[in-house]
């Protein structure tokens, strides 16, 4: 049974690792707490739905086209809107994000409805050693692992994602080194939501979707970034599947209701004790 | 202050004053219920103006404390006190409460106490949730209703809500106009500098949020009283806690008039959007917050000085 | 012979595996100007940190006229009398200057009520040259001025030991003579002060004693003529070209006191 409850964890740890990337990446290098990340999520997972739902083919396929639908968003919202405040104090971007936030979650459930939509992919699950794996998330947990991976290679072989990495570290000198550091900032916000999209898509093949998660799947974002560090792949990897292991377990010991606040409580408890985070990077205080 | 500045400031508070009793006696139901929800946000805000204006902490934990108050007011109501008892009480359990809490939360700085305090907001509206035995659960909790028609428990709450926002604006002058006042901004400017000219920092940030936190409890205890039912979702809105600090930000922040200023203008817009556009409701609201931060993110007053009035000045501990 | 004003025993701070200051013992007497010299990284800022309690210490103690103020707050320290100015300026930016220096009048809790804070703060800030400054946002400064009001928010304090960390960096000719003339002034007042400096021709004409850290550790300690002259702070820090220098001014000086002809 053990196992099976950490097989369970790191399954579902591994999506809460996909959506939460983006938003640790735009929060180490561009130091704003993006509140408008839940939605992005859930527009990528619509996406998918109502592409597979209304016209057929893969849900990954789809998947890949809400990431470039959402690239695109993020890199206007970015540079039209929020690189006006960038350098603000943070209670400014906050709350601006956290306008646009409402505004967007007001207008999906205008236009999806709030009733839950899935993806009936009928995979059925395997049985392994005597775990029980549904195949759907196991999809799922690969394509997030994937994607997560190849935005680690992008930071760390492109030259796009070394210049990402150097302005996080330091952005006036980014500025003398002659990077263009607004448009910069846009593509990494682009990508932030680009793995919002791929982490919704994922979600989406596992889990019904409603816009009321927007606010859920921002609040997992927060735990991991506080768990993992901010700003870098690994770290959020490492908080994702934390949270999951802490929720796996806190559901079986405490019941499922109290899941999401064991999350919160030892995110509270590491802002206490250690605000770096497990993998113990500093990120932006 | 000079003497032409205090007569204008004392006539422009004594007609405040009489405006309100003016409008509680013969205003109908319907807006002495939204004067009294004007009033709450008022003393709320001026309530985070303390913590968040002043000495530069922007908390998100406006709910937490509110929906505190709200709980621990219900529980001594149904344990048998009476409601201007209940009161005190909660705003005392918030001030212990917010005391334990503060020495934590206040070693973080900046985005990590943003995010802490929303934790706080979380975890509570859970816990409310799952301690049924205390809290009765997502059913929510009744409270005693207060005897009288309509109009006169409209009337009374109407009274006492105002009568609070003002004390919380008369505490912010006297806070504003002091040494622990001064305190709060040199603290808001340099941590590391106060420290050197001698303010024990820590004992001055626990102070002002226990003050803050206190202020918030008490509110959320007058309101249980008024709608006599709340549940976790009521109690601990996040909304409240984003738009508590957009209505000190839109009046401005760190100022005097700027919680009283951002609460009217945020409330008659709140009661435009709401009647006109309501299946958009929070989409407006979303558009309005992003309209306060691009355009007025120094506040309405500030843009009001900035224009050359001499009647709205920030209040400084310097002599005159 | 006068109490010690300062007195510091076997004062020690680790940061994991580095020694940042290591057992350093020293004393003050009253009235005393004091350098503080050393090579960058050599632990003088920490040091100083460590006395007025920014730094908890791994080790040793300090005492401050007579009292034990080892695991004392800094603000406490700074209420009994200690001030120092920041190697970085930190003013309250957005204050102004007058409430920069106010600030340091009040809540040392050394100048009485809050009229007499007033008076002390108009006071240093004609001291200092800022008052005509009074209004201006701290923001709004010069280089120059932002050090002068640093000082003259310590000054308000009535501080009776004075800690200056490197108060002339950045500035030019004119404005350290200017620096240098008010030095002399609050030390003539009776103020205590250690002054940390990497300009040397400043510290050998201000001061009567030196301390040399290196590595964390006290390297040397004496009049300046003779620690000037010390091989091991030559080697350290000052160099050979600057000691000579120095000898020869010395000797110059010396010949013009005894009346012979300079060599």
């Amino acid at each position: 049974m053990l196992a099976q409850y950490i097989i369970n964890g790191l399954l579902i740890g591994s999506l809460y690792a996909c959506l939460a990337v983006g938003f640790s990446l735009v929060w180490g290098v561009l130091n704003i707490i993006n509140m408008l990340h839940g939605a992005f999520v859930v527009l990528g997972a619509y996406i998918v739905i109502f592409g597979v739902q209304s016209f057929g083919g893969s849900p990954i396929l789809w998947t890949g086209a809400a990431c470039v639908v959402l690239f695109a968003i993020g890199y206007v919202i970015q540079l039209g809107l929020i690189n006006k405040v960038v350098a603000a104090p943070i209670f400014i971007t906050f709350t601006l994000t956290f306008g646009m936030d409402l505004l967007a979650q007001n207008l999906m459930i205008n236009v999806f409805t709030a009733t839950p939509r899935s993806l009936t992919i009928g995979y059925g699950s395997l049985q392994i050693a005597g775990l029980s794996l549904s195949v759907a998330r196991l999809i799922a947990m690969g394509f997030a692992l994937l994607l997560t991976g190849l935005l680690y290679w992008l930071l760390k072989h492109s030259s796009i994602g070394r210049a990402i990495v150097a302005v996080r570290m330091d952005r006036h000198a980014a500025t003398l080194l002659g990077l263009d550091v607004p448009r910069i900032y846009a593509v990494t916000f682009g990508i932030g939501a680009l793995m919002a999209a791929a982490g919704g898509g994922a979600m989406a093949m596992a889990f019904p979707i409603t816009p009321v998660l927007d606010g859920t799947f921002l609040g997992k974002a927060f735990v991991i970034c506080v768990l993992g560090g901010l700003g870098s792949v690994p770290g959020a990897l490492i908080g994702g599947l934390v949270l999951g292991l802490l929720e796996s377990f806190g559901a079986v010991t405490l019941g499922s209701q109290w899941s999401a606040t064991v999350g919160f409580v030892i995110m509270l408890a590491i802002l206490v004790f250690r605000p770096a985070g497990i993998a113990g990077r500093s990120g932006f205080e | 202050m000079k003497t032409q500045q205090r007569t204008w400031t004392i006539a422009f508070g004594a007609a405040l004053v009489l405006a309100t009793i003016g409008f509680g006696v013969t205003a109908n139901n319907f807006l002495l219920q939204a004067g009294t929800t004007l009033a709450m946000y008022v003393a709320l805000a001026y309530a985070w103006n303390i913590v968040g204006g002043y000495m530069g902490y922007p908390s998100f934990g406006t709910a937490a404390f509110f929906g505190f108050g709200c709980y621990a007011g219900a529980i001594a109501q149904n344990a048998g006190a009476p409601m201007w008892l209940a009161w005190p009480a909660a705003a005392l359990g918030g001030a212990i409460f917010s005391a334990v809490l503060g020495r934590i939360l206040l070693g973080m700085r900046g985005h990590y106490f943003a995010i802490g305090t929303i934790a706080v907001v979380e975890v509570m509206r859970e816990v409310s949730n799952n301690w049924e035995a205390l809290t009765a659960g997502a059913t929510g909790l009744n409270l005693p209703i207060v005897a009288g028609s309509p109009r006169e428990v409209g009337m009374l709450f109407f009274f006492v809500m105002t009568a609070f926002a003002g004390f919380a604006l008369l505490l912010t002058l006297l806070i504003a106009r002091s040494k622990f006042g001064f305190g709060l901004r040199c603290i808001k400017q340099n941590e590391q500098a106060a420290s050197m000219v001698g303010i024990g920092v820590l004992r001055y940030k626990v102070a002002a949020f226990v003050v803050s936190c206190a202020l918030m409890s008490a509110t959320g205890a007058i309101y249980a009283s008024m709608v006599a039912f709340i549940n976790p979702d009521d109690a601990f809105n996040i909304l409240m806690s984003i738009s508590v600090p957009v209505i000190v930000t839109l009046g401005g922040a760190g100022l005097v008039l700027g919680p009283l200023v951002g609460a009217v203008i945020y409330m008659v817009l709140d009661n435009f959007v709401w009647i006109n556009f309501i299946n958009y409701h929070s989409a407006v609201l979303g558009v309005i917050i992003i309209a306060v931060i691009y355009f007025i993110p120094q506040g309405v007053v500030r843009e009001f000085v900035k224009r050359g009035s001499v009647l709205l000045r920030r209040d400084t501990a310097k002599a005159a | 012979m006068a109490e010690a004003i300062l007195d510091v025993q076997g004062l020690t701070r680790r940061f994991g595996g580095v020694v940042a200051v290591n057992d350093v013992s020293l004393s003050l007497a009253p009235g005393e100007i004091v350098g503080l010299i050393g090579p960058n990284g050599a632990g003088k800022t920490t040091l100083v940190n460590l006395i007025t309690g920014f730094l908890p210490k791994t080790a040793g103690t300090v005492r401050f006229e007579g009292r034990d103020i080892s695991a004392a707050a800094p603000h406490l320290i700074a209420r009994q009398g200690i001030a120092r100015t920041f190697q970085i300026v930190q003013p309250f930016s957005e204050m102004t200057v007058f409430e920069n220096v106010l600030a340091g009048a009040i809540f040392s809790g050394r100048n009485g009520g809050h009229a007499a804070a007033v008076t002390m703060a108009h006071e240093c800030l004609e001291f200092t040259g800022l008052d005509s400054h009074a209004g201006y946002l701290a923001s709004e400064l010069s280089l120059a001025n932002r050090k002068h009001l640093e000082l003259a928010k310590s000054l308000a304090m009535r501080p009776r030991l004075l800690f200056l960390d490197e108060v002339n960096a950045g500035l030019n000719t004119g404005e350290l003579d200017a620096a240098l003339a008010l030095i002399r002034n609050i030390a003539a007042r009776g103020v205590t002060i250690v002054i940390i400096e990497h300009l040397l021709k400043i510290i050998a004409s201000l001061v009567s004693r030196i301390i040399v850290l290196h590595h964390g550790a006290k390297l040397s300690e004496g009049r300046p003529a003779d620690v000037l002259r010390d091989p091991t702070v030559i080697k350290a820090y000052i160099g050979n070209k600057f000691a000579q220098r120095f000898a020869q001014t010395e000797s110059a000086n010396e010949a013009t006191e005894e009346g012979r002809p300079s060599p």
